[in-house]
């Protein structure tokens, strides 16, 4: 292959930003300063440069974190330095959502409108932006701010919430909840006066209920934390808890905390066990996978220790873009010690000795955390070439999604760690077989790792004693997120079996003595089901019995007062927007979707109304049966699910 | 070839006396022993009598799997698709063709295989030992039927065809009655390259009188050298002319798929004319399109001018004069004009492929001096 570039120099800001990822350009084939001395013996080839594919994602998240926007100088550098022809990487560059190929102040507030924002009065904010910045998109206060709608933001406990990117030589990626207009607004005039400000200028600004400044190194002090943690969490220092046992307890930020509290206890037990052994009480724990599909975590872990090919990898899903799903987050937020840990153990087990975890774009804070937790891991000897002083190595990368609800599917996930769009694969083959870089790789959820530490840091018959909570392929303890209209959002932990209602109980019921309308579970991805389910127990079995899914984990509960078609509405454009547009079911037939809900919705149907339904469902079932991935195959649930209920909306 | 073989093939060797030769059974060391000092060869030793053959190729396992009931035995590692050809079944595809690797995209090859929970694309689906595959079933009828329906309803398939774009694909969308109209009456197309500039995850939803109006992927056609013309309005988005033109045949990468959903399509890098473009004019993405999207400026033309007559065409089969490779080319020829060119899939040298000159290069037998 011939490179074939086209256009003007990257800007020297633009390639300071690149070669602090890829480091600077050996030559100027490489895009680097011209020396007529050497470049004529410059031997590297491209195989070399395009071995190096996978930081693609990584140099555009530097130009548009540093320019804010990817243009097409900035974008043909990288492609020089990487050796991808640029056709490949303009097609990555506009797959995400995050990155901007077009012009963009550097200053932009992505306020979440989606479902359990809405509830909490997202439209409003949205309708107060427009009135004073002007309409979604376009350019404000001579060009230096901007502000987006955004899908789910995961911080539906604290929402309506925004995330504020602002590009520079430091800079600023932040959530704020809750919020409104005049908030936003300030924070990003604010933002947009100091683009040269330091990172302490993030801590100047006002700090937000919980998912504030992104410094891990600010060390707000544990009483912050605390705060922090019970916004989130309403049940922090409860003594029963497993999976959320040192959540408002220890400082996130600090190793000594974390080893105080039991850390580094399940990782020890394991070297002592062995990898076999370790993978024994995983799989006689019965914990199955906590991001929808239930898979079983042993299971996939020896397959993968099985596999001759080498290497192996390890994988952790933090991409948790599930619209009310928010508990990963928290998790890595305010214990991100135990997902290093947990991650590590995998490692163990399957026989690899590096793991990715790949972490959405709209975590600033946790991906601080992570990243600060694992650097902090390294320097104490519980990751590198010798983990505690064992043979076993282990190394952990973490990259950064951008904006692409799509690449939690797993394989699509891959893709968006080799540097590519983020399009699933087909499977078979399954990622136990070729997984990330064609190799054997253990892909599992934030949630089901932690899980692990209190098997395995049980010592012998850990796995029994996990599995003695619950039933079936139910075992052990789950977080739910619980948002909407109920007193006290956040995320619970609960043994399985605990019931809808318990758990409504826990969040304090649906304040204001209104009603229940209904109650989404699983999330965009999952079904609704209406007040008769109350005494449902939260179980896959329990919720597949009511024709319903437990997903991820979401519980989001809509009172009488609750704009029902619009919340529909939202979850069919949601879909259209975030389909990859591979296969036709799902690229065409989300479109297709969203018409027909609106047709419904506004009496506008082309042909009669049992007609219009029945389109609908075909295309429904279309998508189910016919779609590549997970996310054709769901995105009919929740609407369908709804339509089935004439009780829940009034269509 | 085996050492055991080598005096049977080379008969003369062993038979007659040479200055050196060997024990009289042939053996191949003997022949390798150093000459003895001072005698040196006047003549090379004699050759093989003829070529001597390939090993036999080693048979692949075979694999039994039932198709509509029928038990049928096919070698290990084929698709379904594969399978059911050799069964005389019409699968339908759209996004597949023999000579790239399959994407199972287009989804309308999709069979029922029993035990699985979703249907499988046959075009890429590997058979399986003891596999129960249903190929006409309910759920796979529907599927079939309304993927044609989302298809017919977003993109002008009035060219599209299973491997070229001949109109056949209607033949498919009569199969399984699809009605691309129970989506409602086409919205207005886009202005050029606005769907170019779409960004992804932000669209606009549909509100009030538009929703009864079905989105499509109408937009004007690009035309922006002499040699070919992209009409992105037919793009179903099999995403062939992408494999054509990186990894399976060109490796040249000046196309690729860009933005997301529907809004995805495909593009050179920024939207930019192909001349600017990495593109070499090899035209092997219009030799794949199955949809007209991508064709001939000349055929374009005669099309617009409505003088484009198929049943007035010859094909004259030959070998492209230009360089010694020998690539096979079908000249499509009207009033004594070429006006295509093509290569058959199933030449060896060329797999379907071309390069610029044996696409292009014919200009010049159309320019005569009268």
């Amino acid at each position: 292959m011939d490179l074939h570039v086209i256009g003007p120099l990257a800007t020297p800001a633009e390639r300071a930003a690149v070669d602090v990822v890829l480091g600077p350009a050996e030559s100027g084939w490489r895009g680097g300063g011209r020396d007529p001395g050497t470049d004529g013996h410059v031997a590297r080839g491209g195989h070399e440069a395009r071995g190096r594919r996978d930081l693609l994602l990584p140099a555009l998240h530097a130009l548009q974190d540093r320019v804010g926007q990817i243009t097409q100088p900035g974008l043909n550098y990288v492609c020089r330095r990487l050796s991808v022809p640029p056709a490949e990487a303009y097609g990555v560059a506009t797959f995400y959502a995050l990155f901007a190929t077009k012009s963009r102040p550097p200053a932009v507030a992505h306020v979440c409108d989606d479902i359990a924002c809405r509830l909490a009065g997202a439209e409003q904010v949205c309708a107060d932006l427009t009135r004073s910045l002007g309409p979604a998109g376009e350019p404000a206060r001579d060009g230096t701010l901007s502000w987006l709608r955004s899908p789910c933001l995961g911080a539906c406990e604290l929402a309506p919430a925004a995330m504020l990117t602002v590009a520079g030589e430091a800079p600023l990626r932040q959530t704020i909840a809750p919020i409104d207009a005049a908030g936003v607004i300030g924070r990003l005039e604010q933002a947009a006066a100091f683009p040269k400000a330091g990172p302490g200028a993030t801590r100047a600004m006002a700090p937000s209920a919980a998912t504030g400044a992104p410094g891990a190194s600010g060390a707000p002090g544990i009483e912050a934390h605390r705060e922090a943690a019970r916004a989130s969490v309403p049940q922090a220092g409860e003594p029963q808890l497993q999976l959320l046992r040192r959540v408002g307890l220890v400082d996130p930020t600090s190793l000594d905390d974390y080893l105080a509290n039991r850390g580094y206890q399940a990782l020890e037990a394991a070297l002592a066990m062995g990898p076999e052994a370790v993978i024994q009480e995983v799989t006689e724990s019965g914990l199955v996978g906590r991001g929808g599909a239930a898979f079983p975590t042993g299971r996939k872990w020896a397959a993968v220790a099985a596999q001759p090919a080498q290497p192996h990898y390890v994988v952790c899903n933090a991409d948790e873009s599930e619209p009310g799903t928010f508990s990963n987050r928290v998790l890595m937020e305010l214990d991100p010690f135990a997902v290093v840990e947990s991650m590590t153990i995998a490692g163990f087990a399957t026989g690899a000795s590096k793991g990715y975890l790949y972490i959405r774009g709209e975590y600033p804070l946790a991906e601080a955390r992570i990243r600060h937790a694992i650097d902090a891991a390294r320097a104490n000897g519980y990751l590198g070439a010798s983990v505690t002083g064992s043979p076993f190595a282990f190394e952990i990368e973490v990259r950064r999604g951008a904006g692409a609800y799509i690449c939690g599917e797993e394989t699509a996930l891959f893709e968006s760690i080799e540097g590519k769009r983020g399009e699933p694969r087909n499977k078979p083959p399954f990622p136990v077989e070729v997984g990330l870089f064609g190799k054997p790789t253990a892909v599992n959820n934030v949630e089901t790792l932690v899980n692990v530490l209190g098997i395995v840091g049980a010592g012998p018959g850990g796995g029994k004693r996990f599995a003695e909570v619950g039933s079936g392929i139910s075992t052990g303890p789950k977080l739910f997120c619980l948002s909407g209209s109920v007193g006290r959002p956040g995320v619970y932990e609960v043994p399985f079996g605990t019931t809808l209602r318990q758990l409504l109980e826990l969040g304090q019921g649906v304040p204001g003595g209104r009603q229940i309308r209904a109650i989404l579970l699983g999330g965009a991805a999952g079904m609704f089901v209406g007040a008769d389910a109350l005494d449902t127990p939260l179980t896959f079995e329990g919720t597949r019995a009511i024709g319903a899914t437990l997903g991820s984990g979401v519980v989001m509960v809509f009172d009488e007062s609750a704009d029902m078609v619009g919340a529909l509405r939202r979850i069919a454009a949601f879909f259209r927007d975030e389909s990859c547009g591979q296969c036709v079911p799902c690229r065409v037939g989300t479109v297709r979707q969203e018409e027909l809900l609106a047709r419904l919705a506004d009496r506008v149907e082309v042909r009669s109304r049992e007609q219009e339904l029945t389109l609908l469902g075909e295309i429904a079932q279309t998508m189910r049966d016919a779609s590549i991935c997970g996310l054709g195959q769901t995105a009919s649930f929740a609407i369908e699910s709804a339509l089935r209920q004439p009780e829940l909306v009034a269509l | 070839m085996s050492d055991e073989r080598r005096p049977s093939t080379n008969p003369s060797a062993a038979s007659r006396p040479g200055p050196h030769a060997g024990p009289p059974n042939g053996s191949p060391a003997a022949t390798l022993d150093p000459p003895a000092p001072g005698i040196v060869y006047t003549t090379p030793p004699a050759r093989a009598s003829r070529i001597p053959e390939a090993p036999p190729a080693p048979m692949p396992a075979r694999v039994s799997l039932q198709i509509d009931g029928n038990t049928v035995s096919v070698p290990a590692g084929s698709t379904i698709l594969d399978a059911c050809r050799a069964e005389g079944l019409d699968i339908p595809t759209l996004c597949y063709l023999e000579n790239l690797t399959p994407v199972n995209v287009c989804r309308v090859c999709v069979v029922e295989v029993k035990g699985a929970r979703v249907l499988a694309p046959a075009c890429s689906r590997k058979v399986e030992e003891g596999m129960e595959v249903l190929t006409e079933s309910e759920r796979v009828q529907l599927s079939r039927k309304v993927v044609l329906e989302l298809l017919g309803s977003s993109v002008d398939t009035s060219m599209a065809g299973p491997r070229e774009p001949n109109g056949d694909a209607a033949r498919y969308r009569q199969r399984y009655g699809a009605d691309p109209s129970r989506f409602g009456a086409p919205a207005a197309g886009a202005a050029a390259h606005e769907r170019d500039d779409r960004d992804p995850g932000h669209h606009h939803s549909p509100r009030g009188p538009e929703a009864a109006l079905a989105s499509t992927v109408q937009q004007p056609v690009k035309v922006d050298n002499n040699l070919y013309v992209r009409d992105y309005s037919k793009c179903i988005l099999c995403y062939k002319c992408v494999e054509a033109c990186g990894e399976d045949a060109q490796n040249t990468f000046a196309i690729a798929v860009a933005g997301r959903g529907f809004d995805a399509r495909i593009s050179t890098e920024w939207d930019a004319p192909l001349p600017d473009s990495a593109c070499v004019y090899c035209g092997n993405c219009i030799g794949v399109c199955p949809t007209g999207a991508l064709m001939f400026k000349s055929e374009f033309d005669m099309r617009e001018a409505g003088t484009w007559d198929e049943s007035a065409q010859t094909t004259t089969s030959t070998i492209c004069p230009y360089c010694g490779v020998g690539c096979a080319v079908d000249l499509h020829v009207q009033d004594n004009q070429i006006v295509k060119v093509t290569s058959p899939m199933d030449s060896s040298v060329t797999e379907g492929h071309l390069c610029i000159k044996g696409r292009f290069g014919f200009e010049f037998t159309n320019t005569r001096r009268d």
